[in-house]
């Protein structure tokens, strides 16, 4: 049980990843983004090809790091991907979202057409990788550690939460200390406010979008480090992470971190009761408890 | 090709689009005239589907028993299992419609999409309740053995037959969804998509309302999803996937006009050609490419999505105006 909740927490903090990016866009630019999952699986993939095309092709070393199961070639990869996805997130915000901004498109139009980005991105990833699942490193025996209470944890996935902890402290640190940062809360908090004082919100709708596809990115190269590549992996990551974002109050970086860690490890201790597939119906169940118990999450006041 | 399997391709055309009509006309209850964002179609597909097949199909027995599960099987006739494939749908749709049409739009989407996988994920792992991943087969086509029987029809013409059913269920549909949005109900409809604010400040309960608009939708869809499944004749899981059984739905009615049921039916027709025309197109690929033409096509579809919403968001034929049935009578 103990073992359960400790992978939980590791899947966790890979939802906390995604959902913070999702959380963010929801607060800030006010709709739900389905093409979030999908941009995860597209920082994967771009990560891959990289990994196993780019740079082998530039002769960076295959060696591993110590105990890990990657080295140089990811440690590059991964932040030149969540680079590339912020660029693709901002790319559709150009190309889509902001013309159906000005044009006064609802919120459910830009959900739609998000939900067409998604599957645009999740076809292409189809058409150039094919519908199998894929690995960094195929073929690899991947030793776990024993620690105490008889847990065993491969040295992968403790470098996950790291890089998780890591992510989200430097997003903590701009969000409260930088200027831009603090345009960014008080956007979420008031976008009406914020235009009057003075603040570009198209610039910051830009970041927006750039870090929540960053993040995005992140998460899904962690997951395709944790267990796979698969081109359906964002879109089955998709209810948990909308989950999260709703246990955690919709806007809210702390409580969607909060949220993340509480689906990851329900989600995990659900596998000693029901099979492994049913782990995205689990964080279905838990987000229709928390609407009908408290639709505002548990970061936001009462209910009405 | 010769010209008598051209038609029959064009029929088979022609019964897939009927069908997709009545989920777009299902969907437009919802979302053209009362402004739903149900993003899980393809979990009333799938529901209907199974309903309709567990109600037409015997229990298995004997040596069947063994490898077939199914939690019922009534054996009885289709229009039974339409009327049940709409009265569960309904029920389901109520049971979503609870926590989620009081909160925002955006809330009734993720969770529709939220049932629409799980439902996915029962049928296919709970091997009791409808054979897991494998699916049910065997459904009966209705009026086949009367007319094998009386009219010596040959099984390849019976095709003919379920285009004229799907057709008139299509036109039913239509007359009764026509006239339910020209009443003072569909007016209320409108009202709350429009401004929910000032229909609740004229008395109106939205939330009662909008469930009457979501169950009345998830009905409809239920019906599309009876047909479907006994126009395929044998249904899995597999089948009820969100590009086939949502995306593609929502495709056909913004390109068709939300709003307009007329629109709704052309969408259908126009969408649905256009995917089987791309697969003659991606026929024409180099054999490496092939396996990779579904994903293509989906491309082309999601890409089209985009165009329409960004130029051309009305769709082709727009919103129709609608008038009372009575103000025509009291002008003339």
């Amino acid at each position: 049980m103990i073992e359960l909740i400790v992978y939980g927490l590791v899947h966790g903090s890979i939802i906390a990843l995604g959902a913070i990016g999702l959380t963010l866009v929801f607060g800030i630019i006010r709709f739900a983004n389905f093409a979030h999952g999908d941009l995860m699986s597209a920082g994967a993939y771009i990560a891959l090809f990289l990994v196993t095309g780019l740079f082998s092709w530039l002769g960076i070393p295959d060696s591993n790091f110590g105990p890990l199961s990657f080295g140089w070639r990811m440690l590059f990869a991964f932040p030149i991907s969540m680079l590339c996805v912020g660029f693709v997130a901002i790319l559709l915000d150009r190309i889509l979202y902001q013309r159906l901004r000005r044009k006064g498109s609802g919120s459910v139009m830009l959900a739609i057409s998000s939900l067409g980005a998604a599957f645009i991105i999740r076809m292409l990833l189809l058409i150039f990788w094919g519908a199998d699942s894929l690995f960094y490193k195929p073929g690899l025996l991947r030793h776990a550690l024993e620690l105490p209470l008889g847990i065993k944890i491969r040295p992968d996935q403790i470098l996950i939460v790291i890089v998780v902890l890591l992510l989200i402290t430097l997003l903590h640190l701009f969000l409260q200390n930088t200027k831009l940062g603090k345009a960014m809360r008080s956007m979420a908090d008031n976008m009406e406010l914020a235009r009057i004082s003075g603040i570009d919100t198209e610039r910051i709708i830009m970041l927006t979008w750039g870090i929540g596809g960053a993040l995005a990115a992140a998460a899904g190269m962690l997951y395709g480090i944790d267990v796979l590549l698969n081109p359906y992996m964002g879109w089955n990551f998709l209810i948990p992470l909308f989950a999260a974002t709703i246990l955690g109050t919709i806007g809210n970086v702390y409580g969607a971190l909060v949220g993340g860690l509480v689906i990851g490890v329900v989600q995990q201790v659900s596998t000693a009761f029901l099979l492994p597939t049913y782990k995205p119906a689990v964080a279905f169940i838990i987000m229709i408890l928390i609407l009908l118990i408290r639709p505002k999450g548990i970061f936001g006041g009462s209910s009405k | 090709m010769e010209i008598g399997g051209i038609i029959a391709y064009l029929v088979s055309l022609a019964i897939a689009a009927g069908i997709y009509a009545i989920f777009c006309m299902g969907l437009n209850i919802q979302w053209g005239y009362t402004g739903l964002f149900n993003i899980g179609i393809a979990g009333f597909f799938c529901i209907g589907a199974y309903t309709t097949a567990m109600i037409t199909t015997p229990a298995p027995t004997g040596v069947y028993a063994k490898y077939v599960h199914q939690l019922f099987g009534f054996n009885m006739p289709f229009i039974f299992g339409l009327l049940g494939a709409a009265v569960i749908c309904g029920i389901v749709a109520f049971l979503i419609g609870i926590p989620t049409l009081k909160l925002g739009e955006d809330y009734l989407a993720i969770a529709t999409l939220g049932i629409a996988e799980t439902f996915r994920l029962v049928f296919n792992n709970e091997k009791w309740l409808a054979n897991g991943a494998r699916g049910l087969t065997g459904l009966p086509q209705p009026l086949q053995k009367l007319l094998e029987d009386w009219f010596d029809l040959a099984p390849r013409y019976y095709n003919y037959i379920y285009l004229i059913i799907v057709i008139i269920i299509m036109v039913l549909i239509y007359m009764l969804i026509e006239r339910a949005i020209r009443s003072p109900w569909g007016r209320v409809l409108r009202a709350v998509r429009e401004d929910e604010v000032s229909a609740a400040m004229s008395g109106k309960d939205i939330f009662r309302f909008k469930m009457q608009s979501l169950v009345f939708g998830a009905m409809v869809m239920g019906v599309g999803g009876a047909l479907f499944a006994h126009y395929t004749k044998a249904i899995s899981p597999g089948m009820f996937t969100p590009l086939y059984g949502t995306f593609i739905i929502w495709v056909m009615l913004i390109a068709g006009g939300s709003g307009n049921n007329k629109g709704a039916i052309l969408g259908a027709y126009v969408i649905w050609t256009v995917w089987i025309g791309t697969q003659l197109l991606t026929n024409l690929l180099p054999y490496t490419l092939k396996a990779r033409g579904p994903y293509i096509r989906f491309l082309v579809i999601g890409v089209l999505l985009e165009v329409i919403l960004i130029w051309r968001p009305q769709g082709l034929l727009g919103e129709e105006k609608k008038v009372s049935t009575m103000r025509d009578k009291d002008s003339t």
